[in-house]
């Protein structure tokens, strides 16, 4: 029960939901004859809880990173809607949209392209806080000190430039800049994958640390489970732009009901090698299929070691229903029975 | 006792640039068996790629190997002729690289990419190259590899790129096949598939394997004999299970506990290793992990650093402290101060017993 330790205290808030994604779509044309499209997110249910980290997970083109910039309203849905704090923000404009925004920041991947390099550390920081007008020009200069302070920087390096600084000091970086204008949801693109080892290892400690400080609510997406295990406290897996399975991070690891998050946890090594001489990875038949033509019913048949076909599998689309413990649900016409 | 292919010997590689001279590789030994799998581990800049392109003696400008000797079956590698060295190359060892789209010509036919490797080595004619081709794609577990000779690497996913390298790589049949990061571009079931290949392919082709990589889990997977290298040196040595159960070296311990895994049931914190990893240009005095080791003593910064030492069967490490002479309380002070700055000074628990005779 560490999510419920961590819920903020001062705000009286009925609802513990914080984001809300329903029947989330996106679909980008490429045109062509019969209006082709890559389904990129093709209807995606999935709640975020005040306080907690929802690790997202799912292989390259499962439309991992399309759903983070769908819920930061960074791109517009197809369909669908998505409730931040009460408020659809795919309804949203001009300064209604902007007072949202502030509430919600990401974190990129690659802190080399994430970081104007002509621009000061100190302008970068407090470039946020100008759009949204925070404080007197002398209050914005001591919380762009206090946000390096926060993040583990010297202070005094707000005249530096970002080439000045190595990859793990640019990730910090990218981190108080999402932090300068107090947001209460961060979403963490593959925040640490570019990183080396333990340099990761301390950016994943000052996440944790800042989001106990901040009470702050994290969407981590990351292609590494061990990390996204490790922050998270319940796991969402994405598959061909659907969610297949939600569930605790523990449930989700020692009961998977989905066969496809049984093959992708076995197939993660572990730094063990008494482990790893017993581990044998469940393989996978064939690649991915195109989002732009997803096969039917269940979108992971042809590629199922369980899978019913022709029959339900290739037919019926399975929806996320509740299977396995509490708080699990997976979309599997099988689940748990293999 | 298996026959020794490969024998480094106080390898020196330095790069000659106008900061001064970086010692990519600062005077290394290792030896490679026939047949055995070997992992190469540590952060990026330590020097592991720099190592496997000395052996092929590929280092770019301005970089030179500046002494020692790499014997490949007993011939020294640093002084063969051009010839010489174009047919050790692919024939003795193979090399294969991270990212399979840039190692891969954009317009020539996978099947032809391949026989352009094996007809290089004048080893095969080209009609029997071109026979082999599938041969060497099935082998590697290319489905429906008869239609795929003639496709392009850009209809080839990413991991059926690292499949048609690991071909290419294996073509001319060498003894020893270098990995450099292998499967760190690719997903995680296509990573397991290469692994359980590169497996598979040792065992069936007798190869020995190089692998080298940031990844310990892969390590641990794969290699029977693990070599982890900080600022161009061999800090630790040993069997697989050594290395990971009793490792020696603090950077060992730390690279192993920086790792979340994903067999964890409790969130416990990182040890994260503080600090960059040194210049080496301008290398930190006396042992060089000094700055960023949690179980430093005075004895590292003034001593010049630590010969490799014998630390178990077949296990060496190069530590004046190593981690068996730290106590429990300083194990837990060094996570501590993972925890926050001063989380670890609040512990007054000894950080440190040295047995036996600690000034010498």
């Amino acid at each position: 029960m560490q999510a419920a330790d961590r819920k903020p205290t001062t705000a009286v808030r009925a609802d513990p939901v914080l984001v809300r994604i329903n029947g989330a779509v996106k679909h980008f044309p490429i045109g062509g004859f019969g209006g082709l499209a890559v389904r990129a997110v093709d209807g995606v249910d999935l709640e975020i809880r005040r306080g907690e980290t929802l690790g997202l997970v799912g292989e390259s083109g499962c439309g991992k990173s399309t759903l983070a910039r769908l819920v930061t309203a960074l791109l517009p849905v197809t369909a669908g809607s998505i409730m931040f704090d009460g408020q659809d923000i795919t309804r949203l404009r001009g300064s209604k949209l902007r007072r949202v925004r502030r509430r919600m920041q990401i974190i990129f991947q690659d802190p080399f392209a994430s970081l104007d390099p002509r621009m000061t550390v100190g302008d970068i920081l407090q470039e946020p806080l100008d759009n949204f007008s925070i404080g007197t020009v002398r209050e914005r200069r001591v919380r762009v000190q206090e946000l390096l302070r926060l993040v583990g920087l010297n202070p005094n390096f707000t005249n530096r430039y970002p080439h000045e600084f190595s990859g793990g000091q640019r990730q910090r970086i990218g981190i108080a800049r999402a932090l300068a204008v107090n947001p209460s949801f961060i979403v963490c693109d593959e925040a640490v994958s570019a990183l080396d080892v333990s340099i990761a290892a301390q950016i994943i400690n000052l996440l944790q640390d800042l989001q106990r400080e901040f009470n702050l609510t994290y969407l981590f997406i990351a292609h590494d489970l061990a990390v996204v295990r490790h922050l998270s406290d319940r796991i969402a897996v994405m598959y061909l732009g659907k969610v297949v399975e939600t569930a605790d991070r523990n449930d989700i690891y020692d009961r998977p009901q989905h066969p496809y998050t049984k093959a992708l946890l076995s197939s993660i090594p572990v730094p063990d090698p008494a482990v790893e001489r017993e581990r044998a990875p469940i393989s996978l038949k064939g690649e991915i299929p195109s989002p732009v033509n997803p096969p039917s019913g269940c979108r992971f048949h042809p590629r199922c070691p369980i899978a019913r076909a022709p029959g339900i599998c290739s037919d019926v689309d399975p929806p996320l229903e509740p299977h396995g413990a509490e708080d699990q649900a997976a979309a599997c016409h099988f689940a748990g029975q293999f | 006792m298996a026959q020794t292919l490969l024998q480094v010997e106080d390898l020196h590689t330095q790069f000659f640039t106008s900061r001064g001279v970086v010692r990519a590789v600062d005077g290394i030994t290792f030896h490679v068996d026939a047949g055995e799998t070997l992992g190469v581990v540590g952060e990026s800049g330590c020097g592991k790629t720099m190592t496997a392109l000395s052996i092929l003696r590929l280092v770019p400008d301005p970089g030179k190997i500046t002494s020692g000797r790499i014997l490949f079956r007993g011939k020294e590698v640093t002084k063969m002729t051009d010839e010489e060295i174009r047919d050790f190359r692919g024939n003795d060892v193979a090399m294969i690289f991270q990212d399979p789209m840039t190692s891969l010509n954009p317009v020539t036919k996978i099947g032809r990419q391949i026989e352009e490797a094996m007809t290089a080595h004048e080893r095969f004619t080209e009609t029997l190259a071109r026979g082999r081709v599938i041969e060497l794609l099935k082998r590697v577990r290319v489905p429906a590899a008869e239609s795929r000779v003639k496709d392009y690497p850009h209809q080839f996913s990413g991991g059926m790129r690292q499949r048609a390298m690991i071909a290419m790589g294996l073509s001319n049949e060498p003894s020893l096949l270098i990995a450099d990061e292998p499967t760190t571009a690719l997903d995680v079931t296509v990573q397991a598939q290469i692994i359980q290949l590169m497996k598979q392919l040792n065992r069936e082709l007798g190869t020995a394997m190089m692998l080298i990589t940031h990844n310990m889990a892969l390590v641990a997977s794969l290699c029977q004999r693990v070599i982890v290298m900080y600022a161009g040196r061999i800090v630790e040595e040993g069997p697989v299970e050594q290395i990971f159960n009793s490792p020696q070296h603090p950077y060992t311990w730390s690279l192993l506990r920086s790792v979340p895994r994903v067999d964890e049931a409790r969130k416990d914190r990182l040890v994260s290793i503080r600090g960059l990893p040194p210049d080496l240009s301008n290398p930190p005095p006396g042992c060089k992990f000094h700055p960023r080791c949690p179980f430093v003593i005075d004895k590292c910064r003034t001593d010049p650093e630590p010969s490799l030492s014998e630390v178990g069967v077949n296990q060496v490490a190069r530590c004046w402290v190593l981690m068996r002479n730290v106590t429990d309380e300083g194990v837990e002070a060094a996570k501590a101060s993972a925890l926050s700055k001063d989380a670890a000074a609040k512990l007054k628990a000894p950080v440190l017993e040295v047995e036996g005779d600690a000034g010498r």
